[in-house]
């Protein structure tokens, strides 16, 4: 939201128009970073806290910090192969009953359906492949686009507040 | 204990060496690196070394830590060693299962049942 007041800094009216966009539907926000593993640290601070104010448990934080480290070191070093010059985008968008997380990077893309199983054979001893595996278990829904180098991911909230019945 | 930087503990018992994680977090891939250069280095000074991972700090980790864990597996097992993990918190330990790797690795409750099961 800081982007868009950036954007348009003397206007009262679109202010107001942000904030009542922010109560009526999911808040959405959109971050470009450099292409360095320690950037996620910040990015997760900024969810943790958003989690937080939407009630969010401890179950949900740990999965989705552990599938937005996961999800980003592979746009840094898979997708963007370590190159300081590109960038990592991350989208998310947030509200009383799910997060939506989507992490773009300029790499040129993998298919998922690819990568082995890690929990199969030889590649149980390996030390690497087990992201993916992680991002798969913790989210509800994982999604890549067509070129791979998107990957789109949803988790609902573990405990939402259980809605009284009304009365017969 | 004999502090080890970084971000390790080292104590001796009888028959075991144990290294306990002081951070709370293990993400940061400079991290991964120093812990394994320093674990390495207790490995390599320590014949046929028993070691007991010690987790009883650790609150979250990523994969890249359990790709740390293999590589030092199969550094022990170069060794003729033997490697227990223990104290893992409940959330940390489903990581485990859910990749399978409580098949690979002996994990105890805490240090007394990991070092009895060494003697």
């Amino acid at each position: 939201m800081t982007g868009r007041r950036l954007i348009f800094p003397n206007s009262g009216v679109c202010r107001n128009l942000v904030i009542s966009r922010i109560m009526t539907s999911p808040a959405s926000y959109s971050i470009v970073v450099e292409s360095k593993p320690s950037a996620v640290t910040g990015i997760f601070q900024q969810i943790q806290a958003k989690l937080i104010d939407h009630n969010f448990g401890k179950d949900d934080i740990f999965a989705v910090h552990l599938t937005l480290e996961e999800a980003f070191l592979n746009a840094v070093k898979h997708g963007n192969k370590m190159d300081p010059s590109k960038k990592v985008k991350v989208e998310y968008s947030i509200d009383a009953n799910k997060i939506e997380i989507s992490i773009t990077d300029q790499g040129p893309g993998f298919q998922p359906e690819a990568v082995d199983d890690p929990r199969f054979g030889e590649n149980l001893f390996k030390p690497g492949g087990r992201g993916l595996l992680l991002m798969n278990s913790y989210m509800d829904m994982v999604k890549f686009n067509q070129e791979g180098n998107c990957v789109s991911m949803v988790r609902y909230k573990e405990k939402p507040y259980l809605k009284k019945m009304p009365d017969q | 204990m004999t502090a080890i930087q970084p971000n390790i503990g080292v104590e001796y018992s009888e028959n075991a060496t144990i290294i306990s994680f002081t951070e709370e977090k293990i993400l940061e891939e400079k991290d991964i690196n120093s812990l394994q250069e320093s674990i390495m280095s207790v490995i390599e000074q320590t014949e046929r070394i028993n070691l007991i991972l010690d987790f009883s700090n650790v609150k979250f980790l990523s994969s890249a830590v359990l790709g740390l864990l293999i590589r030092i597996s199969k550094r022990i097992y170069e060794h003729d060693g033997r490697l227990r993990l223990c104290n893992i918190d409940p959330k940390i330990y489903e990581i485990f299962k859910i990749t399978r790797l409580t098949k690979t690795f002996d994990i105890y409750k805490n240090v007394e049942s990991a070092i009895k099961d060494l003697s």
